[in-house]
């Protein structure tokens, strides 16, 4: 059923919400749209922030999805600075923080998720940053500099890209992890080597295996971070990188289903016919895996706002995606499809020491993920070999004078 | 300033000024051209920006990188002509500019 002249509200004006207002206007969506954001600025790319942002290689203009004018042009009511603090569903209404309420015929929930913080003494000192938000990072910008001394705490996607960032500004930069390797949750072991390695010879310290007990400061700001053993790791500023959590309380709250992200289908919609709920916030089904996950990346953030603005103006779904994200650090370039679920063993294509090499997981002969450093094919046909299924040769797989484009058994 | 046109897979012109410093991908996503996806934002990491640049344009958009290459060689429907737009940064040489797009970026 096409709605095209429903009034859309759009509660979060992230890198889902904004692409999903644009999307719903691309697809000939007429009735009014109201985009509530409760960042001061108009939708913009958060990926750079720990990148090319940061080392100053882009600026806020080219952070913007849109130009602000985009969204008046399109009748498209952004309204910033706001939050939305109740859910009317009997009524459709939502409650805002500015006391105000608006009427909606059909939402999308867009809240994205925020940091975890860590519950240990002395987290509320200054210079205690963390990283999702460009007023996050131009923070984090103040901090960094020559000479200055940064914590990363969490030795994940995000701590390592604010490392590497940190090191290309001049900082000293120590990273301290509460596990025995690096991306431990997401990388397989000799991945997770790798990427020690480069950023040991690109100078940063690491302190592996070690639980931050809490912080310490003087006059009110940082001055180190204590480990369980007693030392501490002295520093100017620190980075809490240690996962996110989805803002689903506004949905719990009235009553829709949620199990760690708000529960949707193929169509992004919820229990709630008339809600729908994309992005970071979204638990959301993945048919090539046969389970629901959450998912933090741009891609997921991009097909989940196509999928509504589909459903919404009464076009065929899209089809079906092979998730994907991205992370660059120094001159690396790593690219990864899909999960690793279900795998039964660990292929290595190409030599970790060449710098250029990719690590596939599989299930049987198929292959389940990949993880591609600086080599665009292994990711681009590994992804296309994802999403079709397809059995490859191992033999193959593991040759590398045998090209991608040879590799189905 | 350049004024750049976009040719959706239909037909559909696009014609837009982008100025000079962004690149061509930049210039259809912030003026909504359809046709052009951009998923990770320029980073040369998802081939969804591909175009086809008009013969007479090839010269002046420059070379392709290996990076780039080795993305487009995986990509759906590729031509000889076929480039990543958010590889080409436009300056006042590319006034004019013509690039066709793709059925699907997918």
């Amino acid at each position: 059923m096409s709605e095209l002249g429903a009034h859309v509200v759009i509660l979060g004006a992230g890198h889902a919400g904004g692409t999903a207002a644009a999307m719903l206007r691309q697809y000939g969506h007429t009735g009014p749209i109201s985009l509530i954001g409760d960042e001061p600025l108009a939708p913009y790319q958060r990926p750079p922030l720990s990148k090319a942002w940061l080392k100053g290689e882009a600026d806020a203009d080219s952070l913007a999805l849109k130009p602000l004018e985009f969204y008046a042009e399109h009748q498209i009511d952004f309204r910033p600075g706001l939050t939305a603090l109740k859910l009317k569903r009997a009524d459709k209404l939502v409650e805002l923080s500015d006391g105000s309420t608006l009427a909606y015929d059909i939402l999308i929930l867009a809240t994205g998720a925020r940091a975890i913080k860590l519950p240990v003494p002395g987290a509320d000192l200054a210079g205690l940053l963390e990283l999702r938000t460009a007023a996050d990072a131009e923070a984090l910008k103040a901090a960094v500099g020559p000479g200055k001394r940064l914590a990363v705490v969490g030795g994940g996607y995000i701590g390592l890209e604010v490392a590497a960032s940190g090191r290309a500004l001049g900082a000293e930069v120590v990273v301290i992890e509460r596990e025995q390797r690096l991306l431990a949750r997401v990388a397989c072991e000799a991945l997770s080597d790798f990427f020690r390695g480069v950023h040991e010879t690109h100078g940063v310290i690491f302190e592996m295996g070690a639980s931050v007990t809490g912080f310490v400061g003087e006059n009110g700001h940082v001055t180190g971070v204590l480990l369980a053993d007693g030392r501490t790791v002295p520093c100017d500023a620190a980075v809490i990188g240690v996962g996110a959590t989805p803002n689903d309380e506004l949905a719990a709250d009235c009553g829709l289903d949620t199990a760690r992200g708000v529960v949707v289908d193929l169509e992004a919609r919820t229990s709630d016919p008339s809600i729908f709920a994309i992005g970071d916030v979204a638990h959301r089904p993945m048919p090539i895996y046969d389970r629901m996950f959450r998912m933090e990346s741009v891609p997921n953030a991009l097909e989940q706002a196509k999928q509504a603005a589909s459903a919404i103006t009464g076009r065929p779904a899209p089809a079906g995606e092979v998730p994907w994200q991205w992370s660059d650090q120094y001159d690396l370039k790593l690219q990864i499809a899909g999960y690793a679920f279900d795998t039964d063993e660990v292929l290595l294509r190409g030599d970790p020491a060449s710098g250029k090499f990719a690590v596939f997981h599989l299930k049987g002969d198929q292959i389940q993920s990949v993880e591609a450093i600086n080599s665009p094919p292994e990711f681009m046909m590994g992804k296309q070999l994802i999403g079709n299924r397809k059995s490859v040769s191992k033999a193959k797989l593991s040759d590398l004078s045998v090209s991608m484009k040879e590799v189905v058994a | 300033m350049a004024k750049i046109t976009y040719i959706e897979h239909d037909g559909t012109e696009h014609v837009v000024d982008v100025k000079t410093g962004l690149t061509v991908m930049e210039g259809a996503v912030k003026n909504n051209v359809p046709g052009i996806d951009a998923d990770c934002g320029g980073a040369c990491a998802c081939a969804t920006c591909h175009v086809y640049v008009d013969e007479a344009w090839k010269d002046k958009t420059g070379d392709s990188s290996a990076m780039e290459e080795s993305m487009l060689d995986f990509a759906e429907n590729v031509e000889p002509n076929s480039r990543l737009s958010c590889q080409i940064k436009v300056s006042d040489a590319l006034d004019g500019l013509v690039v066709r797009l793709p059925e699907s970026q997918h």
